[in-house]
């Protein structure tokens, strides 16, 4: 009986004490601060100080300013009809993406992040960076994309470009090695 | 032409058997070599455990094997002892997300390391399961001999299998030589002069992971991968058991490169590292990404670590 009478009083107890933490979590957040509620984005990786290959530039089209230093800039979305007809966005968001979304419109020798901010065709993975996150954390860390060097010194990075064509990303299925020798096939 | 002599052929590993047999029987001469064989077939008979050699013993066994393979192959090999370097533990990482399947690591490995072409002996296993299946615990029903034009295929996943450098081995346990150990960098290696090629560790390998030479190891002589390591990819020899060993021979240096495996692979779907750096690459794994191990219910604590990336 005493028990039972126990077991009440503990549960009146933690019924009461249930909605506390709604109600002052609540509270806390009305009373947060702008910057509480916008902590500041963690302190960015740094790019790993580490050897990366160049980027995979066609033979005789860059510098772009070559021929586009003097022409015209045509701001309007179109499919290209005169030169660079085979670079078509395929799988790459191309409803929502546009060459002049990457390349920067009034020099071409530099591609161009949303910000308005310039990046080398060298610095090309802070372009991929802002769509891509995660995977940009990954490949700072080391994770994302093929690694080679050496595991406890100079490491080679590789550009996204090196693997994947930014307009065309998908990686392409590739012939395998042969299977092994099945048991009943050895002599 | 004199036969080529290789430590320890066949007739010594006999020998050391019947030695003991013999000693036994109070008939220890009859299975001693004989008294005019060769000084190195001495050497080789009472050569020690690798890990009782002291400095000078190893030098003079490293210098004595280098001739033996030079007179066998025709090649120069040089054979390296390198201990584990301090602070070190090595661990593996292995996207499964990313593997198209292409055996590419495979093929790597079996040159690095000096496997037998004839007859095939291939350390690293891709299996190949239909996504949507039971897997992870049914690996005996995945294909390991899938064979499709182009890879990856629609609606599989690959799986690359390979020694899992367990923490807790039962391949160890189980070798009635001590033949089989695991050094202080984690990686469970095999003193192929002291393997009897019982085999008894590959009946106790959950993971498939080692493997036996039926005959002498098969490799063309432009083939052969002359930086070798003592534990490590030495060619073997016929009778004894191998396996993986996270390339010994690359990555205890400093600075040390990566597996082959881990080089080859086009898709970096392989990561290595020293689990007890804080900012290594397999550390990130482990702690940033949902990782699992084989077999995890057998508590052999594998430091290979699957993940799928996002
Ligand atoms: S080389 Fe890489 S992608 Fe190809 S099978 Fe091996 S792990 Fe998978
Ligand atoms: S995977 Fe097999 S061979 Fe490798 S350490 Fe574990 S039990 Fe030993």
């Amino acid at each position: 009986m005493r028990k039972i009478q126990v077991l009440t009083v503990l549960l009146g107890v933690f019924l009461m004490m249930a909605p506390l933490p709604a109600r002052s979590d609540s509270k806390i957040h009305s009373g947060k601060t702008v910057a509480e509620a916008n902590p500041p984005e963690e302190v960015e990786r740094p790019i790993p100080n580490l050897f990366i290959t160049p980027p995979p530039l066609s033979e005789g089209i860059f510098p772009c300013s070559d021929c586009h230093a003097d022409q015209k800039t045509n701001p309007n979305r179109r499919e290209l009809t005169e030169f660079h007809e085979n670079i078509k966005l395929i799988n790459h968001a191309e409803k929502q993406r546009w060459c002049l979304d990457c390349h920067n419109p009034d020099d071409r020798d530099y591609l161009r992040l949303a910000s308005g901010k310039l990046v080398t065709f060298e610095e090309s993975y802070y372009l991929c960076g802002q769509c891509h996150g995660t995977i940009f954390r990954d490949w700072k860390a080391g994770v994302h994309g093929k690694r080679t060097g050496e595991w406890n010194g100079k490491k080679v990075y590789r550009l996204c470009v090196q693997c994947h064509n930014p307009h065309n990303p998908r990686f392409k299925p590739i012939t395998p090695k042969p299977p092994p020798i099945k048991p009943a096939d050895i002599k | 032409m004199k036969e080529p002599k290789i430590s320890p052929p066949r007739e010594h590993k006999v020998a050391r058997r019947s030695f003991l047999k013999g000693a036994a029987l109070g008939s220890v001469a009859l299975a001693l070599p004989s008294r005019d064989a060769d000084a190195s077939i001495w050497d080789a008979f009472f050569q020690k455990h690798f890990r009782e050699m002291n400095d000078k013993e190893l030098k003079k066994v490293l210098k004595r094997l280098e001739q033996e393979y030079a007179e066998k192959y025709g090649v120069d090999i040089d054979i390296s002892a390198n201990k584990p370097l301090s602070g070190v533990l090595f661990g593996y990482g292995l996207d499964l997300s990313r593997c198209i399947g292409c055996r590419r690591c495979v093929y790597a490995c079996v040159g690095e390391n000096n496997q037998s072409r004839d007859p095939q002996i291939q350390w690293i296993t891709v299996l190949r399961f239909k996504k949507g299946d039971k897997w992870v615990n049914d690996l005996e029903n995945a294909d390991k001999y899938y064979n499709p034009d182009k890879v990856p295929e629609e609606g599989y996943f690959y799986m690359p299998t390979q020694c899992q450098q367990c923490e807790n081995p039962p391949c160890v346990s189980a070798c009635p030589t001590q033949a089989t150990w695991k050094e202080d960098d984690g990686i469970i290696v095999v003193d192929y002069n002291w393997c009897i090629g019982c085999r008894y560790c590959m009946a106790a390998c959950p993971y498939g992971a080692r493997h036996f030479n039926w005959t002498g190891p098969g490799i063309p002589k432009d083939e052969i991968n002359t930086k070798t390591h003592y534990l490590g990819n030495r060619p073997r020899y016929h009778g004894i058991v191998e396996k993986c060993t996270f390339c010994i021979q690359r990555t205890r240096n400093t600075p040390g490169r990566y597996p082959a495996c881990v080089e080859i692979c086009p898709v970096g779907a392989r990561k290595f590292g020293n689990m007890l750096d804080p900012k290594s690459e397999i550390r990130y794994c482990i702690e940033n990404k949902r990782i699992f191990r084989l077999k995890e219910d057998l508590n052999t604590y594998p430091k290979f670590f699957y993940f799928f990336a996002t």
